[in-house]
């Protein structure tokens, strides 16, 4: 594919407010993971949970998108000057030049789980000041964001689980090439609802200590809200290698099962192939890979099946989950934001709370914080439903 | 303005049952009735999966499987992309009642069912397919927002891609919090160069505001069409029925709009 510079970002989650709070976070090795006090959710579990959403009140003429995950992506709208980089792109190529491809796995569905205990007692009715496409509606992000953002282009919200904020991606890369936008901002939000709480706890999935990436120990996810966003432009200097650019995307399905992934990680190694493939690049040039390593024991286990299979046990990787937890919906634009910050700043972060390696394990899993020159760096995220997403970022040689 | 080609299509909806005997109604050669449509179960997943099959499943497999069938492919080889507004309301509706008993007990299958990809999942099962798969959304845009997404693969990728649209309608207390008319889906096969299969052209266009949103004459088909967001194909639909070179304009959000010039081949 035809590389795209990442001009602009912006990032919330547990860690704070900002790119710096993450970059900052990541050097000093402090976690966003805490128990969980979230509305009246009774589990004893570690979260990471964004502080002030409470607090937020969207911005005035938006007020019926307001629910939790607006609030998220509008307070990371505000951050690292995103709004202004996006006014600027409104100017340069035209408001209906720039397209939106935003994700979220549960969009405002919390408003809806709130609505059903205010049930009407004699008809079942929902509330009346319950707003069904302003909040549950998966577009509801995308719908809040365009307007907020004064964008006039093609907008849509990809809702693939944990793999969507990877994915949104390849579908900004693939509207620009047509030739259908310019330019594109890509990202998402996902924040804390109780279907997810509650139904990763059936399905036995929630540590009760911040996650444990690649341990030996290791009993499952820390769910963590996040919400990012990046501009996403052709490049403007043929002699540009600094900037971090998109470099590839691959895509795959398990066709497995909807909430297991595939034991030996096929449909993982066939989304790393194809990154690889379309970025034109061999496994030898990828200097670190950001683990999808959602600390489950299936899922740490067929990644690690996956990479070895495919980089071999040299390539430096690791999961950032330790500090952020699963954002779910979106941990893939958290983690190629992550990605970029480690290009951008020489840093191979090493997982955070994993006391030891998985001796089953056999990638190259880094447990300390290293400096060094990072110029490509693979991102995974795999979702249910068995939607896998890679991306290569990086600068060009 | 990017070209595509269709090779087949898939239809499911009250009174539509399946594209050849819907093609003679869309047509006007046989007037329009509307009779609840019938799900099929798919027959491609293994037992266990079949039992679990939800309503929203059922449709996009149908539609999908018959589009692909008609395009005489092999379903595993084609990339896929799922547009659907609605998603699964009735799984959506079992977990929030059950969340908002003292015991929150989620079923977990209702879980890994209620995600928006949740029919991806079930037709990557049931194709054997590991080809990429996009499930997005965008409102009562979301087959147009499908189909240009669709378009843009098939063109970026120079590959086979199936876009499948459907939407049901939600159980009490959500359809009166969003109503939908009727349970539609619909699927397109496009690839991006002329092959023997292909029996229409399509150029696609999107733009600010120029002309008015294509209706249909017919006044129950207009009601499906204003009532379900997939059903917002039917101009669409109606232009491929007639075989006519003709100009079709689908409204995606606000002041924005899909441009479509369809010629058969």
């Amino acid at each position: 594919m035809q590389p795209l510079v990442l001009s602009h970002m912006s990032i919330v989650n547990s860690l704070g407010a900002g790119l710096e709070k993450t970059l900052e976070a990541l050097r000093e090795r402090s976690t966003g993971l805490a128990p969980c006090r979230f509305e009246s959710v009774d589990l004893d579990i570690h979260v990471g949970e964004v502080s002030g959403l409470d607090n937020v009140t969207l911005r005035r003429d938006l007020s019926e998108f307001d629910c939790r995950n607006n609030r998220l992506a509008q307070m990371a709208l505000e951050q690292d000057g995103f709004e202004k980089a996006v006014g600027s792109a409104r100017q340069l190529y035209g408001a209906d030049r720039i397209g939106l491809f935003l994700g979220t796995s549960t969009s405002g569905i919390l408003q809806s789980e709130l609505a059903y205990r205010r049930r009407d007692p004699d008809t079942g009715a929902l509330p009346e000041d319950f707003l069904y496409s302003g909040t549950q509606n998966i577009f509801s992000l995308a719908a809040f964001v365009r307007r907020y953002l004064y964008l006039e282009g093609p907008a849509m919200v990809i809702s693939s689980a944990c793999s969507t904020t990877s994915k949104v991606f390849g579908n900004a890369a693939r509207m620009i090439a047509a030739g259908l936008c310019d330019a594109a901002v890509v990202g998402g939000a996902d924040s804390f609802c109780l279907t997810t709480l509650y139904g990763f706890h059936s399905l036995n999935l929630l540590s009760r200590e911040p996650c444990r990436p690649f341990d030996p120990d290791r009993d499952g996810i820390s769910i963590g809200e996040g919400a990012g966003f990046a501009m996403l432009e052709k490049s403007r200097d043929p002699d540009d290698t600094d900037s971090v650019m998109l470099l590839g995307v691959g895509e795959s399905c398990d066709a497995y099962h909807l909430s297991t992934p595939h034991p030996e990680g096929l449909g993982a190694r066939l989304s790393m192939e194809r990154a690889l493939s379309s970025a034109g690049l061999g496994p030898e040039a990828i200097d670190y890979i950001n683990l999808h390593g959602t600390a489950t024991r299936t899922n740490d286990a067929a990644e690690d099946r996956a990479i070895v299979g495919l980089f071999g046990d040299a390539t430096p990787c690791s999961s950032t989950k330790g500090w952020t937890g699963h954002t779910l919906g979106a941990s893939g634009i958290t983690e190629a934001i992550i990605s970029t910050l480690c290009i951008r700043h020489g840093l191979v972060p090493g997982s955070l709370h994993t006391r030891r390696v998985d001796p089953a394990l056999r990638s190259r899993y880094m447990l300390d914080n290293q400096s060094a020159v990072i110029n490509r760096v693979m991102s995974n995220s795999f979702g249910f439903g068995g939607n896998n997403c890679s991306i290569v970022l990086g600068r060009l040689r | 303005m990017i070209r595509v080609f269709v090779e087949g299509i898939g239809l499911l909806g009250p009174g539509l049952n399946g594209w050849n005997e819907s093609r003679l109604i869309l047509s006007g050669k046989k007037n329009y009735a509307s009779l609840p449509a019938e799900l099929p179960d798919c027959d491609l997943l293994p037992p266990p999966e079949r039992r679990r099959t939800v309503p929203a499943v059922k449709l996009a497999l149908a539609v999908g499987i018959e589009a692909l069938f008609h395009a005489g492919r092999e379903p595993s080889e084609s990339v896929t992309v799922f547009a659907s507004s609605s998603g699964d309301g009735e799984t959506v509706h079992q977990i929030c009642e059950a969340l908002a008993t003292p015991e929150r007990e989620v079923s977990p299958t209702c879980f890994h069912n209620s995600v928006h990809n949740a029919p991806s999942g079930y037709w990557g099962i049931a194709t054997r397919s590991h080809q990429p798969s996009t499930s997005l959304c965008a409102y009562d845009a979301s087959f147009a927002a499908g189909l240009l997404d669709a378009a843009a693969q098939t063109t970026a990728d120079g590959c086979a891609v199936t876009l499948i649209a459907y939407d049901l309608p939600f159980p009490e207390p959500l359809q009166t919090a969003c109503p939908i008319g009727a349970v539609f889906g619909t699927a397109l096969v496009l690839t991006p160069n002329a092959t023997p299969r292909s029996f229409a052209r399509l150029g696609l266009e999107v733009t600010k505001v120029r002309g008015k949103t294509t209706r249909l004459t017919d006044t129950g088909l207009e009601a499906l069409r204003t009532t379900v967001p997939a059903a917002r194909s039917l101009p669409l639909l109606e232009a491929l029925s007639s075989g006519s070179p003709s100009s079709v304009i689908l409204d995606c959000h606000e002041d924005f709009r899909l441009y479509l010039d369809v010629f058969s081949c």
